[in-house]
Formats: structure tokens, C-alpha cells, sequence
């Protein structure tokens, strides 16, 4: 099969290979092109020997050079780290208003938020921080507790009705049906009220029922006509926003047997500077409000 | 008949016999072999005072161009021609290209595609014969040689000389000079991507970045052993552009050929065999083409892959003819139609493979090309500039025309105002405290002139929508007024909030308008704002 034949039209050797009439010429290769190659075939073994190469039972050889990826990796990220130092120090030892003040800390702080955020917060309130049912939305502008700088930083460093943090906010909003505090027609006179109140559908003769007792029971938190009172941490009944849904059936729900989220607990976690930067991300989101003066 | 080649020759005593083999040649190409040494000898003609011209062109321009200064304006680089990489920008002269505008570059290779066909369906491989960098570097680095060790037959004396004290100087030198010219062209890379007058003085100071000393070196390195040594072997073995060219070649591209149909039978004694009423051809197998060969072939063997059609074996063999008071062009510029038509003329018959190749040079009757003068008969067809002038050659100028002249308009008529609108997708809209839905976009502002500008950004098709920048603590209006600075981009984030009463549709499609505030450049750009799903009834 493989014997030798010159090729007429060329007259080169052909090695015998044959396809469908075309055969493989054997012409000669370049001996620069096999040193080439005895080269590539020397850098691979150095390769080899230079870098983690050959897996073994249990890892692979490390290589002289001792340089894996993930350690690299390691180092790059303490390196990155180390350069943040800087930054991360400043962040601590400013204040938040100077820190949005100044562009290139706010950028820093922000970027740094943004992916704190990812990490930290999109489990509850979602990876845009538009929040769910039960989850506030960190975008819209009401907040429960103060959508200045301050509280949120506060919000966020010592959490939600939670028992790690004695610096917890805390408000507690009894379940006046469950407990009996209020009977059922008293609650859907109630309920007809809120939905007054955030200007929905109701039934007008029952709201009226309900006002007083609304007034009787409920003001001292949520405030007059229902506008919230964010020192107790009660909602806004009045507005567009509700946490737990704004219809007739989740409003009644919620004043019978009222649901209550926790946050935690973050600044021991997370630390000063890391704090600081989520609560300039979470007031950029476009809900942030001015420190009122005092 | 046979009289018109007892026609009296001038004495041929005055032609140079070379002692030259074609290491390529048919017969001489091994299985398998190390390099051969080819040592081409100088030409003198037309050809090789046109590709020092070439030359001349191609180096300065690659050399000078970087150190071409174009006033910018402030604040802008003042360099010619800059590939700008950390600020992603690319300068030609008046031109400049910002990385969006990429499609200017794809143009251009449009046309060098293009460019290739024309060229290459005309004039054959003109482009490996003259301006292939491989090409001009070598002949180069040939002058050198030629400098320190002499022509040829000096060179192949002094490749088989011991060492000996000038042996070494010479080899010394050349290397010397090679390596001088190496790194002057990894030098020269290097200036077209930096301030050419600061990096040269960074470059020798030792405060230029790593990646440039890199660059250099790697450039001096294939420059030296390019040039130097491998030389052919880059044309032959490594360069994909021969057998792309050689493909695109047909019957009427323009190849330097040996005319066989007036050459054959070749004879070294001439003389000797016509006087005793042989009849033979006009070569008279002096090797000078052979000799000046940069590519080590024998053109006499036909079209080949490796010759690089440098036309120098035309100026050896034009040398001869003249001084044997023969007409020029037993090598020339020809064609493998006319070329086939002559050889057929001259009595060859077979395929047209038999004929370009060198299977029928027996059959060539050379005294049937010559008239009862001792001319050649008028029947013979010679190529000129009316061979060129075909349909497929006039369809490649025009797209290639036509291409450049789009590119130029495009170029002449291109905004310095680009917009780029992302609306957010999460959240998709906000629902606010008193009912209204907010929306947040992410604008691009380019402002590609040279001055720092304003802009007015207003909504087309949403009416009573309201915005305000993010972070922004003014209230909510329905233009704003942003200022770009000059060559610069502006990344905004924008809150557009609508009542929830003036919405219908769960999405409405509207548009941002942006306009200069001077001279009322203006672009639109559309985009959607999202509301819940409930609304649209």
C-alpha cells in the first residue's frame, strides 16, 4: 500500500495515501519547522515542571514555581484588599453626609454597596431592592424608619426587631383579633377606614363605623389620618405603598393577626466602613431623603 | 526557411557565465533538508530601480510616520497617526475613530480584501514582489550583506573561507548592522501607540513601560531572524498569502514568465552548435536569472508557488538579451494566455498544463517566432497595459472605489453627538408613596468635540412626565440641562416619574431628545417606560 510513487505532475514523492484519486505529496518539511516543534516540546516540559502539571490520587504536582491559580487568585484579592485599605480607613473615619459630599468617596462607597448588597441583601429584599410582599422596596420613597442617611445607616447596622442587637429598632403591632382586642365587625369597619384612607374602593357607611375606632386604637402609631409616625416605626396607611398589600382581604389580615419582619443585625458582620457604603448604595436608589434639620 | 537563423550574433565573449544551480530547482528539491543558503546576486535594471524606489517609500513611511505631529487642539494628542489604546481612541491625521465607530476599521479591511483581488487579478503577486514588508526587510538586510561581504560569488567564497580575522569583522558588522535594524523596527512599532518623541526618550532613559521594552524585543527578534535568516523559507513555508494569491491568479493575471517559445533549446554553446546548423533559441543558459534569484528558483521551470514575481530576473535576463543584441523580454511580465498562444505559435502542442509547464520545450521550433529579419514575426502576442483592462479588473476598482467613497461620505457626515438610552430592568418601574410610577434610565452622553458642551434632555411622547438626576436633590422637572465635557463620555442616571392617570399602557414607547445647546445638534433616541401590569385595561 505505502509504496513509494512520484507524483508526474509535481514529481514529488507521494506517501501512498490515497483519496478518491487525490494523493498526499510528500513534500519535505522544513527542518527549521522540526526544531520548531522540538522547542514547543522543550517549553512543555518546562511548563510541566514550572507549574502545577500532573494530577495526582490527591491534587497534582505543585511545579517549582508553587503558583496555582486559586492562589493567585488569594494573592490578587489581598493585594486588591490591601489597596482598598486606604479607601476603607477614610470611609470609617468619615461622616456619611461628607461622604457623599465628596465624589470620589460617594463613587467608591456606592460601587462598594452595590456589591455588598448582592451578597448580603438580595436574599430578602431582591437583587434590585425592589423588595416583595413582607420585604420593603428600597427604591420607592417611604420608609418605615427614616429614609435619611442616618437612619438607614442605623436600619441596616442594628437590624429589625431582632434579639442579637439591643440597639434593634423594635415596634410591635398587636393582633387585635387574634388576642381579641377588637371584635370582627370592628375589624371591617376598621379595614373599610384604611381603605379610605389610601383613597380605594370602601364602603363608605362602614368606614364611619370604623373611624373611632381607628382613632381609639391605631393613631398612636400610625398617626393621624393614618400618615405613619416613622419614631415607632409605624406605616404610612395614607399613601400608595404597603408591605403587606393594600386590598381589602391583606389589610384585614394584617390587623388580625399582624405579620412582623426581622432584619438582622449587620454592623458586627460587615463592619463601619462596610455599612457606611450600603447605606449610600440603598440611599442612591433614588428614595433617599435629606436629614431633616433638628 | 532554416536561413533566418544563419543570421550572423554578435559575439557572445561579452556575456558572463554564471556558475549558479537553483538549490530549489525541480531536480534538486530533496525529501527532506535543512535550508539551503541562497545568495542572491544585484540586479541592475528597471526593476530593481523601481523597487528601491519602493523601498525607499515603504520604509519611510513605516519609520517617519509615527514623528508626523497634527495640532489637536489643546488637551489632545498633537501626534499624526496614534492608536490611543488606554483612552480607546485612534487618531489619522484629521481623522479620529472612537471604539463605537470600529465599523470604519471593518471598512478598511473591506477594501484591503478588495484591494488584494485588484491587485493581485492585475498585476499578479505585485504585492509579494514589492511591498511585502518579508520582501522589503530582506532586501534591506541584503544591502548589508552585500556592504560588508561583497556580491555573491565574494559571499560563497567567504561561506567556504576558514575563519580568519576579517572573515569574523564581516560577520560581526553584518550582524551588528542587522540587529541596529531590527530593533529600529520594533522601535518604530512601538512610537504608533504612544507620544513617539516621549517614549523614545522614555525608551533610552529606562522609564518606559515593560510591555514596550517587550514589544521590542520581540520585533527585533523576528526582524533579525526573519530577515537574516529564514528569508524565502517565511514565503514558502510560513506565509498563508501565497496560496491565497495563487488561487486568486487566472489565465490573464500578469506573472513573470520565461519565454520559453523563443528561448528553447537553451544552450551554453550557442556558437558552436549554430555553426554546425543546429537551430536553437535566444537563452543561452547563462543562470543570470538564476543567480540574482532571491527565492533560490529557476523561473526557466515555470510557474511556481515560491517565486515572488520581484521581476529581478527580468532585469538579469534583459542585461543579457541587450548585450547579445537580442530583444528584452526573454523573461517578462506575461501572461499565461499570451504565454500559451506564443508557445503554440512555436510549434508546442498539448493541455495548457503541458504548455505552462515545461513538459513541451522540445517541441518548440524557435525559428518559427522569427521572421526572414531575424525579428520576431508580428503573430507573436505581447503583454501590455490593454491585457489589464477586463471586466473583472474594472468590477473589483469599482467596489473597492465604492467602498471608500461610502466610507468617506459616512465619514464626512458622522455625528459628534452619540446617545446611548438603557432603561432599568430591575426594578422594571417604582411605585411611589402618592401613586405615580418612576422609571430609571441610564444615559450616554458622547460628546466627540473637542469643547466641553450642554445638552438638553427632554422626553418625546410622555407627556407630563417629570425627571431628575439620581442623587440630584432639586426637584423633579420635565428638561434637564447636563454639560459633557470635551471628547469625553457622561454616564447619567435619570428618574422619570409619571402620574399614575396620564399612563394607559402597562408599556409606553417614547423617546429621549438630547440637544446641544449650542449650535442645536440634536439626536432621539427611543425607549419604553414600564408601569404595572394592572393598569392597561
Amino acid at each position: 500500500m505505502s509504496e513509494n510513487e512520484i507524483d508526474e505532475t509535481t514529481g514529488v514523492d507521494t506517501t501512498g495515501h490515497e483519496w478518491d484519486g487525490i494523493k498526499e505529496l510528500n513534500n519535505p518539511l522544513p527542518r527549521w519547522w522540526l526544531w520548531t516543534f522540538y522547542a514547543t516540546i522543550v517549553f512543555a516540559v518546562g511548563y510541566m515542571l514550572y507549574y502545577p502539571a500532573i494530577p495526582l490520587l490527591q491534587g497534582s504536582t505543585m511545579g517549582i514555581s508553587g503558583q496555582t491559580n486559586r492562589l493567585q487568585l488569594k494573592n490578587e484579592m489581598a493585594a486588591v484588599n490591601e489597596a482598598r485599605q486606604e479607601q476603607v480607613a477614610l470611609l470609617r473615619e468619615s461622616d456619611l453626609e461628607t461622604i457623599q459630599g465628596s465624589e470620589q468617596m460617594a463613587r467608591f462607597a456606592s460601587a462598594g454597596g452595590a456589591s455588598l448588597f448582592k451578597v448580603y441583601c438580595t436574599q430578602c429584599h431582591g437583587s434590585g431592592a425592589a423588595g416583595g410582599p413582607g420585604y420593603p422596596n428600597l427604591n420607592d420613597d417611604d420608609w418605615l424608619w427614616g429614609g435619611d442617611l442616618e437612619s438607614i445607616y442605623t436600619s441596616i447596622a442594628h437590624g429589625i426587631r431582632n434579639s442579637e442587637d439591643d440597639d434593634a429598632r423594635d415596634s410591635q403591632m398587636p393582633a387585635f383579633g387574634a388576642d381579641g382586642i377588637l371584635d370582627l365587625d370592628q375589624i371591617g369597619a376598621v379595614t373599610e377606614y384604611v381603605l379610605k384612607l389610601s383613597g380605594q374602593e370602601h364602603d363608605a357607611a362602614l368606614a364611619q363605623t370604623g373611624q373611632p375606632v381607628f382613632e381609639e386604637n391605631c393613631v398612636a402609631c400610625h398617626g393621624e389620618g393614618g400618615l405613619g409616625d416613622r419614631e415607632f416605626g409605624g406605616p404610612n396607611l395614607a399613601d400608595a405603598i404597603s408591605l403587606y398589600g393594600n386590598t381589602r382581604a391583606t389589610i384585614r389580615a394584617q390587623i388580625i393577626r399582624p405579620q412582623q419582619g426581622v432584619m438582622p443585625p449587620w454592623v458586627d458582620r460587615l463592619g463601619e466602613a462596610g455599612i457606611k457604603q450600603l447605606a449610600i448604595y440603598v440611599h442612591g436608589l433614588g428614595g433617599g431623603e435629606k436629614a431633616k434639620p433638628e | 526557411m532554416t536561413t533566418t537563423l544563419e543570421k550572423p550574433r554578435p559575439a557572445e565573449a561579452g556575456i558572463e557565465k554564471f556558475d549558479a544551480e537553483a538549490v530549489n530547482s525541480k531536480e534538486n528539491r530533496s525529501l527532506y533538508e535543512a535550508r539551503k543558503k541562497i545568495h542572491p546576486k544585484r540586479a541592475d535594471g528597471f526593476f530593481r530601480r523601481f523597487k528601491w524606489w519602493i523601498m525607499a517609500l515603504t520604509l519611510g513611511i513605516y519609520y517617519l510616520t509615527p514623528w508626523i505631529r497634527w495640532d489637536r487642539g489643546s488637551g489632545a494628542p498633537d501626534q499624526a497617526v496614534l492608536v490611543d489604546m488606554a483612552n480607546r481612541r485612534f487618531y489619522f491625521f484629521f481623522i479620529e475613530i472612537w471604539p463605537h465607530e470600529f465599523f470604519y476599521v471593518a471598512g478598511l479591511l473591506v477594501m484591503a480584501g478588495i484591494g488584494l483581488f485588484l491587485v493581485t487579478s492585475t498585476l499578479g503577486r505585485a504585492w509579494c514582489g514589492y511591498t511585502c514588508p518579508q520582501t522589503v526587510w530582506v532586501d534591506l538586510f541584503l544591502v548589508v550583506e552585500r556592504y560588508f561581504e561583497g556580491d555573491r560569488n565574494a559571499r560563497i567564497k567567504l561561506d567556504a573561507a576558514p575563519w580568519s580575522g576579517s572573515k569574523i569583522t564581516k560577520r560581526v558588522s553584518k550582524h551588528v548592522v542587522w540587529l541596529l535594524i531590527g530593533i529600529a523596527t520594533g522601535g518604530a512599532w512601538i512610537f504608533y501607540f504612544a507620544d513617539a518623541p516621549t517614549l523614545f526618550v522614555d525608551l533610552f532613559n529606562g522609564n518606559a513601560i515593560p510591555e514596550a521594552y517587550i514589544t521590542v524585543a520581540i520585533l527585533t527578534a523576528t526582524t533579525y531572524v526573519f530577515g537574516g535568516f529564514m528569508r524565502e523559507q517565511v514565503c514558502t513555508y510560513m506565509c498563508p498569502w501565497p496560496r491565497i494569491q495563487a488561487a486568486m491568479l487566472d489565465e490573464h493575471s500578469l506573472t513573470v514568465t520565461y519565454n520559453g517559445w523563443r528561448g528553447e533549446p537553451r544552450s551554453r554553446h550557442a556558437k558552436r552548435l549554430r555553426a554546425k546548423g543546429e537551430i536553437i533559441g535566444d537563452c543561452v543558459d547563462c543562470n543570470a536569472c538564476v543567480a540574482v534569484c532571491p527565492m533560490g528558483i529557476d523561473i526557466r521551470d515555470g510557474q511556481q508557488m515560491e517565486c515572488i514575481t520581484c521581476a529581478l530576473c527580468i532585469d538579469a535576463c534583459d542585461g543579457v538579451m541587450s548585450k547579445l543584441g537580442l530583444e528584452k523580454g526573454l523573461i517578462a511580465y506575461s501572461t499565461l494566455d499570451d504565454f500559451s498562444a506564443n508557445m503554440q505559435l512555436a510549434g508546442a502542442s498539448g493541455s495548457m498544463t503541458d504548455i505552462t509547464g515545461t513538459k513541451v520545450f522540445d517541441q518548440v521550433q524557435p525559428q518559427r517566432v522569427r521572421g526572414a529579419d531575424g525579428g520576431l514575426v508580428d503573430a507573436i502576442r505581447t503583454t501590455d497595459w490593454r491585457t489589464l483592462m477586463r471586466l473583472r479588473n474594472y468590477l473589483y476598482a469599482v467596489i473597492y472605489g465604492g467602498i471608500g467613497l461610502a466610507l468617506l461620505v459616512v465619514l464626512a457626515l458622522r455625528d459628534t453627538l452619540e446617545v446611548n438610552v438603557l432603561p432599568s430592568r430591575n426594578p422594571l418601574y417604582v411605585t411611589l408613596s402618592d401613586g405615580s410610577i418612576r422609571n430609571g434610565y441610564e444615559i450616554k452622553i458622547l460628546n466627540m468635540r473637542g469643547e466641553t458642551r450642554q445638552f438638553w434632555i427632554e422626553t418625546e411622547g410622555l407627556p407630563g412626565a417629570v425627571m431628575k438626576l439620581a442623587g440630584s436633590e432639586n426637584k423633579a422637572t420635565d428638561s434637564l440641562l447636563v454639560e459633557v465635557p470635551a471628547d469625553r463620555l457622561r454616564a447619567l442616571k435619570l428618574f422619570v416619574t409619571m402620574p399614575l392617570d396620564a399612563l394607559s399602557e402597562s408599556r409606553t414607547q417614547f423617546s429621549f431628545r438630547i440637544t446641544a445647546l449650542r449650535g442645536a445638534e440634536t439626536t432621539s433616541t427611543a425607549t419604553r417606560f414600564e408601569a404595572p401590569p394592572e393598569i392597561s385595561k
